[in-house]
């Protein structure tokens, strides 16, 4: 029973990784209803920005302030440049275009910043937590976080103008142009939102997983994951998946005998696919209806 | 974020609509192409040669995805699996069964013609996105499969096996390259004219009215499911095939040479090859073979980059890849001509 409790609770402090980077890909598919292949390069990215500015001398939370800023101005950058013309290509074409920003970060990031380990501190120390040995104090934070962040967004969207046009622009774009709303810049707005987010995700990620340009390549398909798990239409959803998936991945790893490490990964994707086939809209997305 | 059920989704296509007429070369250009295909390698070195084998095996893997893409509107980022396991099939039969070469590629054909009908199974129920996720699981996971314990006996796990390359047959004197070059040729002829034939045929309509609208197709009285699956287990069967080649031509199969960059390269060769647009396939797997080397070329450090830029280039000017560039072609032509 206690090893039980254990893996929980160790799937639970892994799962708030993934609850981070599922809740950016969730922002960014209600804006644009694409899974942003580049999301986890833009996340380290920004993370760089801010381990390059506490070089400088920056302090933390300062830090962390600007880099949330320069994120989300260079996520309405990046719509604005290069995915709106693309707007009204086929999925494909958003497919590549997605691709190749993913190469395009990622070299430009190796090239500023080389592709040796960094440290990256964290702001809420990495000793037990409440005399824990599984979950440290960092672990902790991090949940915090996650569900913070996730009660923002909430109020965010259910009681600001802002957030009710972006809600409105996601779900019925041409209803939502004729009472005056600008689609055109609340997808650009999702954009700046879902990069800030990733953002937070890779300063919270990068002490457990440490500060490099191919930091991201795991964290974001377990990401996909649990959105998908958790539905891709909600955010809280996201999250839930995100702890599921954690969790999941911890027990399956100690008791179906044969697993061990090598096998997780094709566990989390077998997980996906099977959560696809059975119940397409996710654990707590809202089914999708075609008009035809 | 609102629980409202009845949210209407309007989208764009996942995938233009290509008119059957434009998926294929006219006769003539055709001959041009071929005739240029059939004489390079008598004028080039030995690297050139197996490069342009390469040239010709991922360009039958991408005009595998484009049956599936570009015939039956489904998408598939998960192609590397299909690859890898045709090159295996290959690579265990000649090396533990002693087979030829030759005979061991129909089986990985077969082999991955199910294996791509069982996983089409699933993705009946997924669509744009959503299968995209699916296939991407998939060629991600191939790799952890292949280097499991269970099969090391058969793989070689994580080193991989090593495959001999083939002479040429009947005391030809042309070297181990060019004979395998043009074996390969062969193959992938036989394989576009069928693959040709096939988009015309009664299937191949199934397979537009599929991807035009699925609905008015059932209506019509496409088996859709039935069409789905076979569109994925066509095209994975013709993937295996390019696999096996592959193997015989790098002379080596190890698990970390099917990741998900191989599916993103086919993928990506596709898009730049104009999607539906069979001949295209070669240009999209030239640009995949030849466009990183170029970029190393401009930039060491920044060979993504310089990648990724070419990517958005091609994007932005040709959206339609290289069918937009024949066409205009074809028409300026037709200009000079009339006047």
């Amino acid at each position: 029973m206690e090893l039980f409790t254990n893996q929980v609770l160790a799937g639970i402090a892994t799962g708030a990784i993934y609850a981070c980077m599922a809740l950016a890909v969730v922002m960014i598919f209600q804006a644009i209803d694409h899974l942003n292949f580049a999301q986890g390069e833009m996340a380290m990215f920004s993370t760089f920005i801010s381990w390059q500015l506490m070089q400088w001398g920056i302090p933390y939370w300062w830090a962390f302030l600007i880099t949330l800023i320069i994120s989300f101005a260079g996520g309405i950058l990046i719509e604005r440049l290069l995915f709106k013309p693309l707007a009204k290509a086929p999925i494909l074409t958003n497919v590549a275009g997605f691709i190749a920003l993913f190469a395009i970060v990622n070299s430009v990031a190796g090239l500023i910043w080389d592709f040796t380990i960094k440290q990256y501190p964290t702001p809420f120390g990495s000793s037990p937590f409440l005399g824990s040995q599984l979950i440290s104090t960092h672990q902790a934070g991090m949940i915090g976080v996650t569900v913070l962040l996730l009660i923002a967004l909430y109020l965010f969207f259910q009681f600001t103008r802002i957030g009710l046009a972006m809600r409105a622009a996601a779900s019925l774009p041409e209803s939502a142009r004729l009472v005056g709303i600008n689609t055109s810049w609340m997808i650009a707005l999702g954009w700046g939102m879902a990069s800030a987010i990733g953002a937070i995700a890779g300063i919270l990620i990068a002490p457990v997983v440490f500060l490099e340009p191919n930091m991201m390549g795991g964290v974001l398909i377990y990401g996909f994951a649990a959105a998908v798990l958790g539905g891709l239409s909600s955010p809280l959803g996201a999250v839930v998946g995100g702890f599921l998936v954690g969790v999941f991945e911890n027990l399956a790893g100690t008791y179906i005998p044969g697993v061990g490490n090598e096998l997780k990964l094709p566990i989390a994707l077998a997980l996906i696919i099977t959560v696809l086939v059975v119940k397409p809209a996710g654990l707590l997305g809202r089914p999708i209806v075609k008009r035809v | 974020m609102s629980a409202a059920a009845e949210d209407v989704v309007t989208e764009a296509p996942a995938v233009e609509a290509v008119p059957k007429r434009a998926m294929t070369l006219g006769l003539g250009t055709s001959l041009v192409v071929l005739a240029a295909l059939v004489l390079a390698p008598l004028f080039v070195k030995n690297f050139i040669i197996f490069q342009m084998t390469m040239l010709l095996i991922y360009g039958l893997a991408v005009l595998a995805l484009n049956i599936l893409t570009g015939g039956s509107g489904q998408f598939s980022l998960g192609q590397s699996a299909f690859y890898a396991v045709g090159a295996y099939t290959s690579a265990i039969l000649m090396e533990h069964f002693g087979m030829n070469y030759a005979l061991t590629l129909p089986i990985a054909g077969i082999i991955c013609f199910g294996f791509g009908f069982v996983f089409g199974q699933p993705a009946l129920r997924l669509s744009g996105v959503y299968l995209a996720l699916a296939t991407f699981a998939l060629a991600v996971a191939m790799p952890q499969l292949l280097k499991l314990n269970f099969f090391e006996h058969w793989t070689g796990g994580v080193q991989g096996l090593v495959v001999t390359k083939p002479d040429a047959p009947f005391g030809l004197s042309m070297s181990q390259d060019m004979w395998l070059y043009y074996f390969t040729l062969v193959i992938a002829i036989g394989i576009y004219i069928a693959s040709v034939n096939l988009l015309k045929s009664r299937s191949g309509r199934a397979f537009m009215a599929i991807r035009d609208n699925e609905i008015a197709a059932s209506a019509m009285g496409v088996d859709v499911a039935l069409y789905k699956t076979l569109a994925f287990g066509v095209s994975a069967g013709i993937t295996g095939v390019a696999g096996g080649l592959g193997a015989i031509a790098v002379q080596f199969v190890a698990p970390d040479s099917y990741t998900i960059t191989l599916a993103i390269s086919l993928f990506l060769g596709m898009v730049v090859g104009g999607v539906g647009w069979l001949p295209g396939s070669i240009v999209g797997s030239a640009f995949i073979i030849f466009v990183p080397n170029m970029a190393e070329h401009i930039s060491k450090g920044l060979s993504g980059a310089v990648f990724g830029v070419l990517l958005f280039l091609v994007i932005f000017l040709v959206p339609h890849g290289a069918r937009q560039v024949a066409i205009v072609a074809q028409q300026m032509l037709g200009k000079l001509t009339k006047r």
